[in-house]
């Protein structure tokens, strides 16, 4: 029997999510917020790996009170139990005073039922840094196993796990120890549409709710705004592309104009100042 | 084994909300199915919601639903290309508790009233599709979804899924409605600042306004237009018989755009920035068009039912006072353990004898005459703004010579008789 952990967050859907121009910071009261993506084939991922080898699966999440919704659709997608830390204390957290926190509240479940399996979504899509689940995985001391886009095996008497991992000219099949955390790609499954009888049961569920006081051990020192050394001291939409060329003509005259370009243009080959965050 | 409840109710509007409501409140256990992501997601109105009837579940709802504004002042203009007669009425009762109806934005309005109903004990589902009522020996039994595992069974099934009502067709319950009884309704959300509102609308902080718009705003079909104020956005739409747009080989956003750019509107929304456009059926075939309402373990209510009075506007008032009843109806029904279509059909005499069945029987021939006889719009309505602007401009005409001018405006003699018989026939199916 297996106690599968996803770790999962509520963000605003920044697909339709509006930039304030003027800070070029994200206007979250303009979007639904949502279960992140990635987060949801991770909790699909642990159903599966329950479906084949029995066991328990968990989510937990970090957030605000409305984050219960994230939770509830984890349920609906086949969790059985849903945790959730809230407290103003946490606010403002960076990657690595979250890390921190989940990790308090990982603690504490495992207290409740060992945990064999920490599953986490590849990033998030409102902080896109992909932080956390390595970050999780270092205090707990566990291997961290990214970009996963295959679980071949999970062997819990012999305390192993077989896994593939995405790169970038194909796959690597790793071997690796339990308890261990894998943070997957979206291409490890597909989300199914939910039964009738897991939304009725998310529809009904209330997760447990903990507050920093209910962790044990806590540096609050170490949580929240305060926890946090990321300093986000500007933020700038990236420049557009100007100018450019269209080649025209048949196939081997535009060709030799590429060929043309490329050996005589050496500048479209120096780093190109893009924008983002610093 | 499907789960079963002593209840379903399908959609979460005011009809569906408010029986989930009322029955959850009586100790039932009950299943509210949305097939949006949230109940209001998919739900539209111009947005008056009255007060009588909301409170009559709700007690003292104001005080902590999304309400936008109380109306104070309810504007009626009769447009034509470029003029307009408006009337108006205006009271400071209006502006004080217990007021008498409110603007709200459906979105947030009825996730609100879903939430109180879930706050009573009522379980509500999202995002879930009820393909089909389950039909056992003649009675409804239960519920089929679109989701797998997707069967429920429940001792009363309520259909309040609206102007279409798939499930009361399959039922048998009505047929496809013609053009001719739904209206097409378009509205668009516009931003607009809160003091500039207020300053457009002649209001007091917080007061609201509304304005029904005849005549050239549907181009003369037979429609109204409308233009409501809310907290910070204003409400604008227009709605026609499918019928009329169909006839008239008219877009119902070209209809939207003509009532916009009109020059007795556009002052009214100068600046203001769409926000949300949103569309959907009116039933409007009224007492005529009623499908059955009750059978074997089932009830339908509010727009499933055709309950709209679209002569007043009222739509939502009618919806949530069906829901009530129906839920009544359940309560007593449960009591005696009997379903059957005789155990319910207390829901269709009480429905019938409330205001709802009232008011559609008074008012069951006035869309099919006005539709029949499009003259109202097309023509009297210009007809009044000549006069008015004859009789009121100053241009040294004796005032004599201007009513008659008037009057043969009307045309001839056979002309005269046929708008008196026109007047006397408007008063006959209004009456």
């Amino acid at each position: 029997m297996l106690h599968i952990v996803a770790c999962i967050k509520q963000v605003p859907d920044t697909k339709i999510i509006k930039m304030n121009p003027k800070t070029n910071t994200m206007d979250r009261s303009s979007a639904p917020a949502i279960l992140n993506p990635y987060d949801a084939h991770a909790v699909e991922e642990a159903v599966r790996l329950r479906a084949r080898y029995g066991g328990v699966v968990s989510v937990l999440t970090m957030g605000p009170p409305p984050a219960v919704k994230a939770i509830r659709k984890c349920i609906e997608i086949g969790a059985d139990e849903g945790y959730m830390i809230t407290d103003r204390a946490f606010a403002g957290a960076d990657t690595l005073a979250t890390s921190y926190a989940l990790t308090k509240a990982l603690e504490k479940i495992a207290e409740i039922l060992p945990i064999d399996l920490i599953v986490c979504g590849k990033m998030t899509i409102d902080g896109d840094t992909g932080q956390v689940g390595p970050g999780i995985a270092r205090r707990l001391d566990i291997p961290p196993l990214t970009s996963v886009i295959k679980v071949a095996e999970i062997n819990p008497d012999e305390r192993y796990a077989i896994v593939h991992r995405k790169l970038e000219d194909g796959y690597e099949v790793i071997r690796s120890t339990l308890p261990c955390l894998l943070s997957v790609e979206k291409d490890i499954n597909e989300v199914p549409y939910s039964t009738l009888p897991n939304m009725l049961r998310a529809a009904r569920y209330e997760p447990h709710i903990w507050s920093v006081g209910d962790l044990k051990d806590i540096d609050r020192t170490q949580l929240g705004l305060k926890g946090s050394p990321t300093i986000v001291s500007s933020v700038w939409a990236p420049q557009k592309p100007q100018g450019g060329a269209m080649l025209e003509g048949k196939p081997d005259a535009q060709v030799s104009q590429l060929l043309d370009v490329l050996l005589t243009r050496k500048e479209l080959f120096e780093a190109a100042s893009g924008g983002g965050v610093s | 084994m499907p789960e079963k409840f002593d209840a379903i109710i399908v959609g979460a509007g005011p009809a569906g909300t408010a029986c989930a409501y009322e029955l959850a409140k009586a100790g039932v256990n009950v299943l509210l199915i949305e097939r949006g992501e949230y109940p209001g997601s998919k739900n539209v109105m111009g947005g008056v919601l009255y007060r009588k009837m909301m409170e009559e579940i709700v007690p003292d709802f104001h005080k902590e639903a999304p309400i936008e504004r109380p109306i104070v002042e309810q504007r009626f203009m009769m447009m034509d290309k470029s003029s307009a007669i408006t009337f108006s009425y205006k009271g400071m009762e209006w502006a004080t508790e217990p007021y008498n109806n409110f603007t709200v934005l459906r979105a947030k309005f009825d996730q609100w009233f879903a939430a109180k109903a879930v706050e009573r004990g009522a379980l509500l589902l999202n995002e879930t599709v009820v393909l089909e009522c389950i039909v056992e020996d003649g009675k409804v039994v239960g519920v089929r979804t679109d989701r797998p595992d997707g069967e429920l069974r429940a001792d009363v099934v309520v259909l309040a899924d609206g102007v279409n009502s798939l499930l009361a067709k399959s039922l048998g319950f009505h047929k496809e409605f013609r053009p001719d009884e739904v209206a097409l309704a378009t509205m668009e959300i516009l931003k607009l600042d809160k003091k500039t509102i207020e300053d457009r609308f002649n209001l007091e902080e917080g007061q609201g306004c509304t304005i029904e718009l005849f005549g050239d705003a549907t181009k003369g079909i037979l429609g109204t237009g409308f233009l409501y104020t809310n907290k910070e956005t204003l409400s604008i739409g227009v709605g026609t018989l499918l019928s009329g747009l169909i006839k008239h080989k008219i877009k119902p956003y070209e209809l939207m755009e003509y009532v916009k750019t009109h020059p007795m509107i556009r002052p009214y929304i100068q600046g203001a920035e769409p926000q949300e456009y949103l569309a959907h059926l009116i039933p409007e075939g009224g007492y005529r068009s009623m499908p059955k309402v009750v059978g074997a373990g089932v009830l339908v209510v509010g727009d499933a039912a055709q309950l709209v009075n679209a002569i007043h506007r009222e739509g939502s008032n009618m919806a949530m006072t069906s829901g009530r009843l129906a839920a009544e109806t359940i309560v007593a029904a449960r009591e005696r353990g009997d379903f059957s279509e005789a155990g319910l059909d207390g829901y269709r005499q009480q429905l019938m004898g409330s205001f709802v069945g009232q008011d559609l029987k008074k008012y069951k021939d006035a869309t099919h005459h006005f539709d029949k006889f499009p003259q109202y719009f097309e023509q009297y309505i210009p007809m009044m703004n000549r006069a008015a602007s004859q009789m009121l401009t100053v241009d040294g005409t004796p005032k004599r010579e201007k009513q008659k001018k008037i009057w043969r405006d009307i045309g001839p003699a056979k002309s005269k008789f046929k708008m008196a018989r026109d007047i006397y026939r408007a008063w006959k199916v209004m009456k």
